[in-house]
């Protein structure tokens, strides 16, 4: 298959069978990460900038590590430490990388929408790696990479996501990236989490957490923020933890075979209990190794493709 | 100085006129509105005329009046000045304009209304309303000074661009602007529900990550206000409407004898909230464009005489409050030379008649303004001139404005003003 994709800017734009190859490269990838010398020479010569105006650590690491495996030169950009915090502006700071000949740029930004800012106005590649509350389509990925790992398969599968679908972009992701493949995505949470209009991603919605796990294969919490509870978002973490929290008790009403999935960091004892920090069905830990293979993956594919877009 | 339009379908819904005629217009006013067509062109008329246009085949119609402006200056003149203003409107058809209060300092004083009736008149071109503020520095804490304003020659006053959050300060800005027969025109929104919120709250939103502005932080604020006009008696002009639910507060209002007053723009009457895909910062303002449900409530508003005015909202930005991120984008567009072009769609799609869509766009403004409104004989000679058939191209670059930022560039829109007459004199070639 071509894959000839300049940005990955969100799941939506991407098809099917886009999705299906980049998983299929990712598991190649993992491989590499699993020998005594983990690095090949496929991105030698390349620069990879990541540009990160919101704290990250897993996803930035992820990145980094990614890049370093396929010899790509990466460098950190943090908002804090750059000419951003003299109050430069987004375009302006990513047209100044370009200049340097960045072939990747891998963005985290708190404005949703700003990886297609610069995608519309750049010709280096751009990976979006959380946007706001829109897409962090990075992390569906690696979250699809691992269902499909556990479960041999994604269609027909039935996903429970459950918390502040409201602010979250990798529950948007995963609704669309699971939907996509033929899964079924259910979401519950409390009402003010759930936002207007979910239902037209292609999820069922609950307010009862219980219906929702009901029958799943894949249970994904998503991690409350604490100060939400200034925007009178739930009422007391000690409430929020027993009415929305996931415990061993309910997940009996999920398959037996269920897989419980958090995007991390997790707040242990809110979303959910301590229980599955050493359980057998929690994959947690499995993610946060796909995400560096997945990571892998679009680097090589969209730094390719941009290699082809200059001798074009 | 005489000038004689001549053979051109005059449109006065103010003295219900509507027909084929010659309007001679001497020493800056309308000396005539409905004398008999001159088959001859060697009439006595043409002899003695300095001037005269041939309009035949052309709408000649009382000049546009543009209740709702933001001219910019002073204070961002790098986005729009009193003359490039002017201009635009002149352009576009406007014969007067309302000048929002809300520019750097604020108009909340004598000095800064005449700065800008003094600007205006340098330019020579379309004529300026200034509109005062309600609170000193639009800061919603105490009364600005009306009698100074009204003295300087503000017309209304309002703190658009924000709302007047303290209720009590809303009635007494209400009770205090009738001793000087003030109209207030109301920007309505509860920032409080509205905190963070960047688009139209709904299905769209929420796919794009953006967060919503649901329809209640306008409605709440329109009915909060039209309690207080009940109250206190005073004019109550609503600022650009945008939902189904406020249109219906208003029509109630109205239909229990509330002397409420409305207006809406082009865009929430051409475009959904569908315009801000892509993140389009050219379709972001404040209020929101809304669903297709609130378009055609917008719509049967303008028909059943709910909403009285089209204004633009013309709210001129530079490239650098619009290439942005688009939760960091500025609220708002620009509409003075389009306003016209989009709203005849009104006429072709059968929403309004060409006589309704005169009233909207002048006489009602300029009644709710308290200005000489129509073509009668002794009006200072405001008129517009229009070919309601020249089909054109909205062309940004073109613009007279100094910005840039309109959602409708590259739209294909029929009919546009050919002249812009401001008291006599001609203000468009």
């Amino acid at each position: 298959m071509q894959f000839n994709k300049k940005d990955i800017l969100d799941i939506a734009s991407l098809s099917c069978e886009e999705i299906a190859f980049i998983l299929d490269t990712a598991d190649k990838m993992k491989e590499i990460s699993q020998r005594p010398v983990k690095k090949v020479p496929i991105l030698r010569g390349k620069t990879v900038v990541l540009f990160f105006y919101e704290a990250s650590t897993r996803t930035r690491s992820s990145f980094d590590i990614a890049a370093k495996r396929l010899s790509a030169d990466s460098i950190s950009l943090a908002a804090s430490s750059s000419s951003i915090s003299k109050g430069e502006s987004l375009i302006d700071t990513a047209k100044n990388l370009q200049a340097m000949n960045a072939d990747v740029i891998v963005i985290r930004h708190s404005a949703s929408g700003a990886p297609h800012l610069l995608a519309s106005q750049l010709k280096s590649g751009i990976i979006n790696a959380g946007d706001g509350t829109h897409a962090h389509p990075t992390q569906a990925l690696l979250d699809m990479m691992t269902v499909r790992e556990k479960k041999g398969r994604l269609k027909g599968l039935r996903i429970a996501i459950i918390g502040d679908i409201a602010h979250s972009r990798v529950a948007r992701s995963n609704i669309v990236g699971f939907n996509k493949m033929g899964a079924e995505v259910v979401l519950a949470g409390p009402p003010t989490m759930i936002p207007s209009g979910v239902e037209s991603l292609g999820a069922k919605v609950f307010y009862d957490i219980d219906r929702a796990v009901e029958g799943a294969d894949v249970v994904m919490m998503l991690r409350i923020q604490k100060e939400r509870q200034k925007n009178f978002l739930f009422s007391t973490e000690r409430e929020y933890a027993k009415v929305f929290g996931l415990n061993k008790q309910r997940l009996k009403r999920a398959k037996s075979d269920v897989i419980v999935m958090h995007p991390g960091p997790v707040n242990w004892g809110l979303e959910i209990s301590p229980e599955f920090m050493e359980s057998p069905g929690s994959v947690i830990l499995d993610q946060v190794e796909n995400g560096v293979a997945v990571r892998m993956a679009l680097l090589y594919l969209v730094a390719g493709c941009t290699r082809n877009a200059d001798t074009d | 100085m005489r000038i004689l339009i001549s053979g051109g379908r005059v449109i006065d819904p103010a003295s219900g006129v509507d027909e084929i005629a010659d309007v001679l217009i001497e020493d800056g006013i309308v000396q005539s509105a409905k004398c008999k067509v001159q088959s001859d062109s060697t009439s006595h008329f043409s002899l003695l005329t300095s001037h005269c246009i041939d309009a035949s085949g052309k709408l000649v119609v009382p000049g546009l009046i543009d209740m709702h402006v933001h001219l910019r200056e002073p204070g961002h003149e790098y986005k729009e000045t009193i003359q490039s203003g002017c201009a635009a409107a002149a352009a576009g058809g406007f014969t007067a304009v309302c000048a929002m209060p809300n520019t750097h300092p604020v108009n909340d004083n004598r000095q800064i209304t005449e700065y800008i009736l003094n600007k205006a008149k340098d330019a020579g071109l379309s004529r300026v309303y200034p509109v005062g503020a309600i609170s000193k520095g639009l800061s919603g804490e105490r009364l600005s000074e009306y009698g100074e304003l009204k003295d300087a020659g503000v017309l209304a006053i309002s703190d658009d661009g924000k709302p007047v959050i303290n209720s009590r300060l809303m009635r007494r800005a209400m009770e205090y602007a009738k001793a000087f027969d003030l109209l207030i025109i109301s920007h309505c929104e509860d920032l409080e529900l509205a905190t963070g919120g960047v688009m139209n709250e709904g299905a769209l939103a929420t796919q794009m990550g953006l967060a919503g502005i649901p329809n209640a932080v306008e409605s709440i604020m329109v009915m909060r206000d039209i309690a207080l006009c009940e109250l206190t008696g005073a004019r109550l002009h609503i600022a650009h409407v945008s939902t189904a639910e406020s249109v219906r507060a208003i029509r109630e209002a109205k239909k229990r004898g509330c002397p409420v007053t409305a207006e809406t723009a082009p865009h929430y009457f051409m475009l959904t909230e569908d315009a801000v895909t892509g993140y389009n910062t050219h379709a972001k303002m404040n209020p929101p464009l809304r669903s297709e449900k609130d378009r055609e409530a917008i719509r049967e508003g303008l028909a059943d005489g709910t909403i009285d005015a089209i204004v633009t909202d013309h709210a001129p930005h530079s490239l650098l409050e619009k290439d942005t991120e688009f939760d960091a984008a500025a609220n708002g567009i620009i509409g003075l030379e389009t306003s016209l072009g989009l709203s005849l769609k009104l006429v072709e799609q059968g929403v309004l008649s060409l006589n309704t869509l005169i009233e909207k766009m002048s006489i009602n403004p300029a009644r709710i303004l308290g200005v000489p409104m129509g073509l009668t004989v002794g009006n200072p000679a405001d008129i517009t001139i229009i070919d309601p058939d020249m089909a054109w191209t909205v062309n940004s670059e073109k613009f007279r404005s100094l910005s840039r930022n309109t959602p409708f560039n590259g739209w294909e829109l029929k009919g546009q003003a050919v002249y812009t007459i401001v008291g006599g004199k001609i203000c468009t070639t």
